[in-house]
């Protein structure tokens, strides 16, 4: 029995460690400010933080499992309160387990003691979800939870409570421990079983055996302390045996409810999400994957949702043609959004491939299985070489991560040396990630990079321009435009007074962006 | 011509000796080592290769050269047969049968109630059977072909066929199946215990685990009882088996059964199969002290060996000691050779500080004396002397303790093995006379190799005095090098030859595989 949301047939890996430091995973946190994206998210909730981080930058899932998680993810949306009591019931289930002491776990007495009374704790609230999944089993439409409420109604059934409710009878051992053994090393007994104690009325010397049986016995005197802690030994051997598999058996049914849990927390971290974006009037849809052997990518209206759902203010999205381009160039000015597209190009993917809605009025894309950020570190204030070989370093892990369609987002790579070898090194790098199939949305300030691609005829490549003073069109709103060979350095530090004064505006980013 | 009998898998039959005399300098603490272990670094060497083997004859054949071409190559011959799998996993397999076999006996001693006694016994003796007889058919099998290994099969094969042998292993096969059929019952009601026979009901316990199964989310493992042999039976278990041991019918034939089998067996090991067991371990220590660096792909070669050699090489070859604590670091080892031909006696190491001289002399030094127990040595290939004695001069911290100045105490120390040296002998000597000015230290230096020459040894020479490298035919130049684009970064190569200067000009993009045709290469892979 399994609750399998998120996939149809795979186990969520949820033991690997989501974006450990260092890692590349860890970038892309970083960078796309998905911390904020996953706050919203949870609204509170560790888990639900803790399970977003873990489906949005975990292992990628192809076409069919997304379009999966599309169909229960709607479900939940359309019954968000049934949503939120299966979690409920599943995380009351996980949180009262805990609150069974656990004292003397260590003896087998204690060990079965404690759990016969989680099992108890765990029947009450198998019949909840039993109640719930009853009640509710004509509004589910999706093969996932379809599937989940079935085995709840085959599963547990009126035979599996009445099995429950006769082993927590027998566990009480009113007629001593019988056991069954071999000779094992050392001629000591091994090989234990325990055998059925039987709580129907019949004579004591029929249940132990004892009629056509030869049986032969012995008393262990009041006084023998050490005999008595032997029988005690041994009957703890017995109890060990039940007592085992019944600590299994309440693990068991724990394991299911944590599972439930966690992937039900995805659902209703994604509900919790839409109602922050419908609150602020953005628009979100459910995109489409395409397959990752094409190049595609257009959107309307698309906006980074980390940041709308940081600030209070409208957040500006953009249109993109990008069908069968292999790059998408930005260039332009500081402040222009240049960084912001990228954010929300990135964000928006790893979205679509979770099974996500994402924050555009419509968004569709190759399926990437894989998403790198290569963001300049502002932290960086090393020497030039220092810090060129960090980012070589860092471009190179990616390289070794790629794969045909992943796609690779560079946000002012390559700044820290002069231009001629910064555009140099990038032209090759593009190229070569180009040309092996991979997706490249690079932001730079280097001319001489973005007009050497433009010119390259074997990279299909869209040129975006950012031109915040451009009459007819909001601020940071990019258009198709190709690069211009002086930068708006120059016109921002003048307007920002040379070193002196604060920025009189920044985009609601709130991030500088490189170049000055 | 085979020899007939077999005594033991270190020295070819009657062939038992060859320690080393006259070897080393002073510092003889421990009387079981030479003087030189310390300082060659093979004291570590012999204590890590033991460590796990409690036996303490073991580090005798780690110190004791052996000065016969023959009982090296015996060893060699071992070694090469044990490095194929299938020879070596029944050689191992065996041991690890013994080391059971070993404990069990000591249980079947020590243990209070005679039913866990007598149990203990059986089990020892079933477990040798199975071993002695796995370890002949493995060697059969495996087709050894070292004298050893050969001497040994035929010796089991006629112990095997024995009547004692036979008689033992069927008694004990019988008497254990008898036991392990034996089933019974314990009821316990307070502290009432009642005994009787069990016949097959329902696993209570199975049953609890059905009902909840559905919930399992990953299948679980069944899980294996293995009975701790550490604890001993209570007086109320022996009192139960007591019972059990009268219980009618298969269980009390069984537990008579094994009473006669004591009775009937109590020394069942053979002399020599324990002798075997005792001494292979040698060659297991060293296989396995090694096993790790081999995994990592460092060689080791059988080198060639003869006392009267005068071309002697090694190719490719490591300080052993040093690489057994880089490897588990992860840290690259340093391979490092040398050739002495015709008249060429002394390798004379100079170079920068740190660069690796030390440890190129301590290789040559381990080199020779692991080659000398018949060990595989480091290296693609190797041709060595073998020595009548070896010596070496290394800088002491606690040579400040003696009264005589630093420097004197070099000098005493280089006469008297000045002294002892032939023309057969190999001294390893590591910065002598640095103690003193460059003038004394030339001096000394000059006259110290004169006198070497004229005794015609071979010796390993580290010095700052760069002259000494050409002083004579015999002598050979050989130098630790650096990067030559950074002079503070050492690669810890020792060549004949001094490093030519190639010029670093490679790009940075390219350092980091970023470079178009890198990148090409690298994605397409």
């Amino acid at each position: 029995m399994k609750a399998h949301l998120l996939h149809p047939s795979e186990d969520v890996d949820w033991g690997t460690p989501v974006a450990p430091d260092g890692s590349l995973e860890a970038d892309v946190l970083q960078d796309l400010h998905l911390g904020d994206l996953c706050a919203a998210m949870a609204s509170g909730d560790p888990l639900i933080d803790d399970v977003a981080r873990r489906i949005l930058l975990g292992s990628a899932a192809d076409r069919r499992v997304v379009q999966y998680r599309q169909a229960v993810l709607s479900d939940c949306i359309a019954h968000a309160d049934l949503a939120r009591e299966l979690y409920a019931i599943a995380t009351d289930a996980v949180a009262s387990e805990k609150q069974v002491w656990s004292f003397l776990r260590t003896s087998p007495s204690g060990s079965l003691h404690r759990s016969v009374e989680v099992l108890e704790i765990f029947v009450t609230v198998l019949r909840r979800l039993r109640a719930t999944v009853d009640a509710h089993a004509d509004e589910v439409r999706s093969e996932g939870l379809v599937r989940l409420f079935d085995q709840v109604r085959d599963e547990l059934d009126d035979t599996f409570f009445d099995a429950v409710h006769d082993h927590l009878d027998r566990l009480r051992f009113r007629d001593g421990v019988l056991l069954g053994a071999a000779l094992g090393p050392g001629n000591r007994g091994w090989r234990y079983v325990l055998r059925t104690p039987d709580t129907r009325r019949r004579g004591w010397r029929a249940r132990v055996g004892l009629g056509p049986r030869s049986s032969l016995g012995f008393e262990v005197p009041p006084r023998d302390e050490a005999g008595q802690q032997a029988v005690g030994a041994l009957r703890d051997r017995g109890i060990a045996l039940v007592a085992d598999a019944l600590s299994r058996s309440t693990q068991h049914i724990l394991d299911f409810f944590t599972m439930l849990r966690a992937e039900l927390a995805f659902y209703v971290g994604c509900v919790q999400l839409r109602e922050v974006l419908v609150e602020r009037g953005q628009p979100i849809c459910m995109p489409e994957l395409a397959p990752s052997r094409t190049v595609q990518c257009s959107a309307r209206g698309l906006y980074d949702v980390c940041l709308a759902v940081r600030t209070s203010a409208q957040v500006v999205g953009n249109t993109v043609h990008g069908d069968g381009a292999s790059l998408i160039m930005v260039t332009g000015a500081n402040s222009g959004g240049k960084s912001t597209f990228l954010r929300s190009l990135g964000v928006a993917q790893l979205m679509a491939e979770c099974g996500m809605f994402v924050g555009a009025e419509a968004f569709t894309s190759s399926a990437a299985r894989r998403v790198f950020t290569h963001f300049i570190r502002e932290e960086d204030e090393e020497l030039a070489s220092g810090r060129l070989e960090e980012e070589l370093a860092r471009m190179s892990r990616i390289a070794d991560a790629v794969q045909p369609g992943s796609l690779v987002l560079v946000n002012e790579a390559f700044m820290s040396t002069n231009e001629a070898e910064g555009s140099e090194i990038g032209r090759q790098v593009v190229r070569a990630f180009v040309e092996a199939g991979v997706r490249v949305v690079f932001v730079t300030h280097l001319y001489d990079l973005a007009s050497g691609l433009a010119g390259d005829p074997h990279v299909h490549a869209l040129f975006l321009r950012a031109d915040p003073d451009h009459p007819g069109r909001r601020a940071f709103e990019l258009a198709p435009g190709a690069p211009l060979s002086t930068s708006f350095g120059p016109q921002l530090f003048d307007r920002l007074g040379a070193w002196g004064a604060a920025p009189a505006h920044v985009p609601a980013s709130g991030a500088p962006e490189g170049g000055l | 011509m085979e020899e007939s009998s077999f005594e033991t898998i270190l020295f070819p039959s009657h062939g038992a000796g060859g320690a080393g005399d006259g070897d080393g300098v002073g510092h003889d603490r421990d009387p079981a080592q030479p003087g030189y272990f310390r300082d060659l670094h093979l004291d570590r060497i012999a204590a890590t290769a033991t460590a796990s083997r409690p036996d303490g004859q073991l580090g005798v054949h780690f110190s004791r050269r052996l000065h016969d071409a023959d009982h090296i190559t015996y060893r060699q011959e071992v070694f090469a047969d044990l490095d194929r799998p299938a020879v070596r996993r029944a050689v191992q397999r065996f041991c690890d049968a013994m080391g059971e076999v070993r404990a069990d006996r000591d249980r079947a001693r020590d243990r209070r109630f005679p039913q866990e006694q007598q149990r203990w016994l059986l089990d020892a003796a079933v477990r040798y059977c199975a071993a002695v007889r796995e370890l002949s058919d493995g060697l059969g099998s495996a087709g050894a072909t070292a004298r050893g290994f050969r001497a040994l099969a035929r010796f089991l094969e006629r112990l095997l066929a024995s009547a004692a042998y036979l008689e033992l292993e069927a008694d004990a096969a019988r008497v254990a199946a008898a036991l392990a059929a034996v089933r019974y019952r314990v009821h316990l009601r307070g502290l009432h215990v009642t005994v009787s026979s069990d016949d097959d009901g329902v696993d209570y316990s199975a049953a609890v685990l059905a009902t909840f199964e559905r919930f399992a989310q990953a299948p679980t493992d069944a899980r294996a009882e293995e009975r701790d042999a550490s604890t001993q039976m209570d007086h109320v278990e022996a009192r139960i088996v007591e019972l059990v041991a009268r219980l009618p019918g298969q269980a009390s034939d069984a537990l008579q059964a094994l009473r006669e089998f004591c009775v009937d067996h109590r020394d069942f090991v053979d002399p020599t199969v324990e002798r075997f067991d005792r001494e292979v371990q040698f060659y297991l220590a060293y296989l396995e002290l090694v096993a790790p660096l081999r995994a990592i792909g460092l060689p080791f070669c059988t080198p060639e060996v003869g006392a009267g050699i005068s071309d002697v090489h090694a190719c490719e070859a490591f300080d052993l000691a040093l690489a057994t604590k880089l490897v588990p670091e992860g840290t690259e080892v340093v391979r490092n050779g040398f050739s002495l031909a015709g008249a060429e006696r002394i390798i004379v190491v100079s170079g920068p500080n740190q660069g690796g001289k030390t440890t190129f002399a301590r290789m040559v030094g381990q080199l020779h004396h692991l080659a000398a127990i018949g060990c595989p040595v480091p290296g693609t290939q190797a041709r060595l002397r073998i020595v009548d004695q070896l010596f070496t001069h290394f800088q002491h911290e606690d040579a400040l303790a003696h009264d005589r100045g630093t420097l004197e105490d070099d000098v005493v120390r280089m006469q008297e093995i000045l002294a002892a040296a032939t023309s057969q002998s190999l001294v390893i000597t590591n910065e002598p006379f640095a103690a003193t000015t460059l003038e004394d230290a030339r001096f000394l230096g000059r006259t110290t190799i004169e006198r070497m020459t004229e005794i015609g040894l071979w010796c390993v020479y580290v010095t700052f005095v760069d002259e000494l490298s050409s002083l004579n035919h015999a002598t050979v130049s050989m130098v630790s090098t650096v990067v030559p684009e950074n002079p503070t970064a050492r690669t810890f190569q020792v060549v004949r030859r001094p490093a030519d200067g190639r010029a670093f000009a490679v790009a940075i993009a390219e350092k980091y595989g970023l470079t178009y045709p890198q990148l090409r290469r690298r994605l397409s892979a």
